[in-house]
């Protein structure tokens, strides 16, 4: 023990920081995240004691006798039947929206990063333009798409009148709401993904292309047999991570569809957000919002290794 | 929880402008080889992604210079009447220009603080095996999970019970919890690229353990702290989430919670909106542009490793 110490004391110091931040407010509101989901916390119950000014400036205080308690698995089984939020329609449109998201940041990602791979005149031009949408704050964008699909004022409207088809009233219906903030996610992710995937595309041995190559494979075929296997460890991180992310992402579908219409495109994260910060905050089911998500992520993350390590993938 | 910051940039790869031409190990097919018609499908893709990447900050920055009797027509104009109107009433009637210097000093404070924390915590996972190393790898990548939702009210709580709401600090800490996990994974890729023969050296040379990463290591690391000086500076100056639910005085906002009270529900302002987002954007994509340059190793070299 005092042998361990003297051999790792500076690496305890050097992590001791992160690991403190991290403890206290991580680990710690983790914690006690999950033990609000379990009680009726909210705005109103949420003092532990009431006090009351006396005459001579002093104060009494008394336990609050209406503060929050422990209510077991209540909020647990008020969410998931529907009788608070409204868990299952947002779990589906979180989703469609993290599955639509992911798919095409990571197609789009990837046909633009095998073009931008080959030598050409001008590639170092696109480049540029294709990643400018990365170095733009995610609210910002949110803000932008939300001005741009506008039913009135918007551009996308303004063209499709003037070609002479009826203006979309964007954020009216739940699926072409949704749809507005597909796009902006998708335009927003797309160069993280093509950058990620660029960098992997140049790990690749250009050996084999030129051995397949000779041996007659056809383009296609050098794609499936040698791009895609190659770019696997690549892969492998980006979707993960990609997956995590879009799951919670929040500015996005908070600022460009707001939920509309009538809360049906809230996603879980959003909706989480809002039962805690609007309207009588309601802390313990956004609480509870909040460990069904990071639930079904840890599910997702270990499934998705599971899966890797069968591949023989371990990362 | 990163969820918010969006995709973490600076996070991938070298510099995908200049590297891939010295780094490409395939050998590139002769452009004489390729047929015309696979040449103008190449060429028309890559134009029309170039201009759905470019058209909506194109089309924000044309609006920010309409008068805001043009940005509300119905009919498509490229340019009328350009004015800096919109600007001038942005920085001189609203409170933009405070939200702007909040949000500098939420996010240097931010920076600053994250580097040293995810350096040195980086640097000890990466050359010290010490009992618990796997599990506080385990640990960072975890806090990718976590949702924004969790976390937000509990650490609502603790910033209430600190008297800490509503002030630049408690963002500053709530920002360093989704920075620097990720940040201290990142570089501990980093340093893993840094020969441990020169640690060595340096400590024959009679450096301790802190001398060394002081004076041998961190400078050597530049490019891998300035990705991470990047990507905090980034996660703070774009977060919205906890800068609307800790802060309340219209003083008081950054960027993010500013800029949403020029769209309220019902006759949003695009006039101010698309000025700010302007003016919002701008230091972010010259911060963005330099981290091209330093970029190295990255995301993926720790992804591929972790």
């Amino acid at each position: 023990m005092r042998k361990s110490f003297d051999r790792h004391w500076y690496a305890w110091a050097m992590v001791l920081p992160t690991v403190i931040v991290l403890g206290v407010l991580v680990f710690y509101p983790l914690v006690q995240g999950v033990w609000q989901s379990f009680t009726n916390l909210n705005e109103s119950n949420q003092r532990e004691e009431i006090c009351t000014k006396v005459l001579g400036g002093a104060e009494t205080c008394e336990p609050n006798p209406d503060g929050a308690r422990f209510v077991g698995l209540e909020n647990y089984v008020d969410v998931l039947t529907g009788q608070q939020g409204h868990f299952w329609l947002q779990l589906s449109n979180t989703l469609v929206w993290t599955i639509a998201c992911v798919v095409l940041h990571y197609g789009i990602g990837l046909t633009l990063a095998v073009m931008l791979n080959r030598n050409f005149r001008g590639r170092g031009f696109y480049r540029v333009a294709l990643i400018l949408p990365w170095a733009v704050p995610s609210f910002v964008a949110a803000f932008a798409w939300r001005f741009i699909f506008d039913e009135r004022f918007g551009i996308i409207n303004g063209v499709l009148r003037a070609v002479g088809l009826d203006p979309v009233a964007w954020f009216e219906q739940r699926w072409t709401s949704l749809f507005t903030a597909i796009v902006a996610n998708v335009w927003l992710g797309v160069p993280f993904m093509m950058v990620a995937l660029l960098g992997g595309l140049q790990s690749i041995n250009g050996d084999l292309y030129e051995a397949a190559e000779m041996d007659g494979a056809t383009p296609w075929q050098r794609f499936v047999n040698i791009t895609l296997p190659g770019l696997r460890p690549v892969s492998s991180t980006v979707i993960l991570l990609g997956t995590i992310w879009t799951f919670n992402m929040f500015p996005i579908i908070y600022f460009v569809t707001r939920g509309q219409p009538a809360g049906s495109t809230e996603i879980l994260v959003t909706g989480a957000y809002r039962a805690a910060f609007e309207g009588i905050r309601d802390y313990s089911l956004a609480a509870t919002y909040g460990v069904l998500i990071l639930s079904i992520l840890v599910v997702y993350a270990s499934v998705y290794k599971r899966m890797l390590a069968k591949q023989g993938e371990v990362f | 929880m990163t969820g918010m910051s969006a995709m973490p940039p600076a996070a991938v790869a070298a510099d995908p402008v200049e590297s891939v031409a010295t780094t490409r190990t395939r050998s590139p097919r002769r452009r004489s080889e390729r047929s015309v018609l696979a040449s103008v499908g190449l060429h028309a893709t890559l134009i029309v992604a170039t201009f759905c990447a470019l058209f909506p900050i194109l089309w924000v920055v044309l609006s920010s210079i309409k008068p805001p009797s043009e940005i509300r027509r119905t009919e498509i104009q490229l340019f009328s009447s350009p004015t800096l109107d919109n600007y001038r009433r942005l920085l001189t009637s609203t409170d933009f220009p405070v939200w702007f210097l909040n949000s500098v000093i939420v996010a240097a404070f931010t920076m600053v603080i994250g580097i040293a924390m995810s350096a040195t915590a980086g640097y000890a996972l990466s050359r010290f095996n010490f009992p618990g190393k796997r599990g506080l790898m385990w640990v960072f990548l975890l806090t990718q999970m976590f949702p924004v939702a969790i976390l937000i009210v509990p650490i609502y709580t603790i910033m209430a019970n600190l008297g800490l709401i509503d002030t630049k600090p408690s963002l500053v800490i709530a920002y360093l919890t989704v920075a620097v996990p990720f940040c201290a994974w990142m570089l501990r890729g980093y340093f893993d690229t840094i020969p441990r023969e020169l640690d060595e050296a340096a400590a024959l040379d009679g450096l301790g353990p802190f001398g060394t990463f002081w004076r041998v290591v961190l400078p050597l690391a530049r490019p891998g702290l300035a990705v991470t000086a990047f990507y905090t500076f980034l996660t703070a100056w774009g977060e919205v989430a906890y800068a609307i639910a800790f802060m309340q005085g219209s003083d008081h906002y950054t960027l993010g919670a500013g800029l949403q009270t020029f769209v309220p529900q019902f006759s949003p302002r695009w006039d101010l909106l698309t000025a700010g987002a302007v003016l919002i954007t701008v230091p972010a994509a010259i911060v963005f542009f330099f981290a091209q340059k330093h970029l190295v190793a990255g995301l993926t070299a720790g992804g591929t490793k972790g």
